[in-house]
């Protein structure tokens, strides 16, 4: 690593102190705090605390609801990943063609990704809403009882198609560079090999834009988990009847709504690890294992 | 086994470039033809046409019986090696070379006897589990060349196969892609801006300027009678030296003299390039040839020859290839070459006169 010089002892400190400054009040205290916190147990009334040790761990544990919040992360995170990153490819591949206005279609597609999540929540939210969302009242057309309202699978439904339309831009991006990088010798080697374009696609393109691949499946996973808040907050609220809720929801309903502050702090302690876990894995693959 | 055959060939791009103008010739079965020129005349288009991975704006490309202007690629019957090999990454060796031979619904004992056949004549055996990233370039040419090997098809396409090896590789590989063509007897259309790797491979030489054909032929005839200034000057290093010279009643002659001697050749009024090779003057005096009176500049020994290069009165440069009695820088000379050896082309055409 090349060693940059400073003239002052103290600048190259004072230039990483905002940095750090933000790291440690926005990152580190919160997390400090969310592990002390898991440790205690507060009255209903927040007037005396208890420490536990891990009763609120223990708690979880022993909860069959903790159990299917996390089932439903799974399914969530699952399907928002898998359908996210097969339309996001589609879309790349289509727009690695030669096409007339391919800019103009580049840039249109990467725009969702600029949209809050909680915007794009309240935008599908409306498209669905069962008297007068454009979406929903063409279903109801089509003769389907549309009401996410009462019905679990419809307001998952929803989420994920929300969650997943706003992950597009950022996947197709990534698939976009990634098909770029391919040599178009590599195709026109394949096609004089007597490979028509649907094999090429799985048996050489497909191979190739692996590490990408990768690389979106743990970003995916992580966005899934932790950013669908706001799509999640603002759509369903995790309703109806918990259908929706997700481990990061449950951290919130919990702790803010339920004022369980001990237990919401040890879900909170689980998604940490959880998010190290991903980062390990990432760094561990992506940057060496998966490259061509 | 097929000939190719173009006739009146173009390829226009979007926007109105043409990289290719009108080109007819004709590779017969079994023949190794060599597109040489400079970058950007044409001859990549050309070769990726005839693959079918470049669509043809108008004329007509047959290999064998059939015109394959509107076959796919991997219906007529060719396999490429690409400049930068085009190997697929991710598979092995092997897998690279069966790859064709899989698509195309080849039984997987035939397959592996083709695959280990053609590793064989290559000498690539012991590498067949590798990816592509382990092997060195040289190894990577012959996996290329396997690939291509293992379809057996009608035709072989090069596309400057040779040009990201280093220079005593890229000689050793020359001489065994001949060899090699020669032992499977399959007619080739090889691209090249090399006019060593152009005159030693070709048996038809093809050599293309701004889209255009210059000249066909043997290597042999095209150094020796050039059809214009471009190809004279293409082939053979080091170059061609030219003089514009006049004539009159005791020859030729050129402005600012030097130059005497060679009766009797018939130049246009307003004169004429006059075009000798290097290799073709020499120190002793030649009867009825052309005598040129040098100035020595500059002496370059390269060991076995050594090239002087020298300098007319008008300051026009002539190179010289000598064996011995190397003069010295400074000195003055006078180098004759034979008739024959003299190449006069039109001033303005530059086509041979």
């Amino acid at each position: 690593m090349k060693r940059a010089l400073f003239q002052n002892r103290f600048l190259p400190f004072l230039l990483i102190a905002p940095q750090i400054a933000i790291t440690m009040i926005f990152f580190y205290w919160p997390a400090i705090q969310a592990l002390w916190q898991s440790f205690l147990l507060q009255d209903a009334f927040g007037l005396s605390t208890t420490f536990v040790w891990f009763e609120n761990y223990k708690h979880l544990y022993e909860s069959a609801e903790y159990y299917r919040t996390i089932g439903t992360t799974l399914f969530f995170s699952t399907i928002v990943s898998f359908t996210s990153l097969s339309i996001a490819l589609l879309l790349a591949v289509q727009a690695d063609k030669p096409l007339r206005a391919s800019g103009i279609y580049r840039t249109l597609l990467i725009w969702p990704y600029a949209v809050a999540p909680a915007v794009a929540g309240v935008l599908w939210a409306f498209m669905f809403q069962p008297s007068f969302g454009i979406l929903a009242r063409g279903l109801r057309e089509l003769g389907y009882d549309w009401n996410p309202l009462l019905n679990g699978n419809h307001a998952m439904t929803m989420v994920v198609a929300a969650a997943a339309w706003k992950q597009i831009s950022y996947n197709f991006l990534f698939f976009l560079a990634g098909l770029a990088a391919i040599p178009r010798s590599l195709h026109e080697a394949a096609a004089i090999d007597g490979a028509r374009p649907f094999r090429r696609f799985w048996t050489i393109v497909f191979p190739l834009l692996s590490p990408t691949t990768f690389f979106l499946i743990v970003v995916n996973i992580v966005y899934a988990f932790f950013d669908t808040f706001g799509i999640i907050d603002a759509m369903t609220g995790g309703g109806p009847a918990k259908a929706t809720e997700t481990m990061v929801y449950k951290v919130y309903f919990d702790g803010r709504l339920g004022g369980d502050l001990g237990g919401s702090a040890a879900q909170s302690v689980i998604l940490m690890i959880i998010v190290i876990g991903l980062t390990a894995i990432q760094f561990k693959y992506v940057e060496r294992k998966v490259t061509y | 086994m097929a000939e190719v055959k173009l006739r009146d060939v173009r390829k226009t791009y979007t926007g109105g470039i043409e990289a290719v103008k009108g080109v007819s010739f004709d590779v017969p079965d079994g023949a190794l033809c060599v597109l040489v020129g400079p970058s950007g005349c044409g001859k990549s288009t050309l070769l990726r046409m005839i693959a079918g991975i470049e669509t043809i704006t108008s004329g007509e490309i047959r290999i064998g019986e059939r015109i394959v202007n509107d076959i796919e690629p991997s219906e007529r019957d060719i396999a490429m090696v690409f400049q930068n090999y085009a190997l697929y990454p991710h598979m092995s060796v092997y897998d690279n070379m069966a790859y064709g031979l899989r698509n195309r619904g080849t039984p997987k004992a035939e397959i592996e006897t083709r695959v280990r056949e053609a590793a064989k004549m290559l000498e690539i055996e012991p590498y067949l589990k590798r990816r592509p990233r382990d092997l060195s370039g040289g190894q990577r040419q012959r996996v290329a060349m396997g690939r291509a090997i293992v379809r057996k098809p009608a035709v072989f396409l090069f596309d400057e196969p040779l040009s990201n090896l280093d220079a005593k590789l890229r000689g050793q590989m020359r001489v065994e892609i001949k060899k090699l063509q020669r032992s499977l007897d399959v007619t080739s259309v090889y691209v090249t801006h090399d006019q060593l790797e152009a005159m030693t491979l070709a048996d038809i030489l093809v050599v293309l300027n701004l889209g255009q054909i210059e000249q066909i032929g043997p290597p042999l005839e095209l150094y020796s009678r050039p059809a214009s200034m471009f190809v004279a000057g293409f082939i053979g290093a080091p170059a061609m030296n030219f003089i514009p010279v006049r004539a009159d009643g005791d020859g030729l002659s050129a402005e600012g003299g030097g130059l005497s001697g060679a009766r009797g050749f018939a130049v246009p009024k307003q004169g004429a390039v006059l075009g000798v090779r290097p290799e073709h003057l020499t120190l002793s005096g030649i009867e009825g040839g052309a005598l040129f009176d040098l100035e020595v500049m500059v002496v370059e020994a390269v060991g076995a020859e050594t090239f002087i290069y020298g300098k007319l009165p008008t300051g026009k440069e002539v190179i010289v290839r000598l064996y011995d009695n190397i003069p010295k820088v400074g000195g003055r000379i006078t180098v004759s070459a034979a008739r024959e050896h003299l190449h006069l082309f039109d001033s303005g055409s530059g086509r041979r006169i």
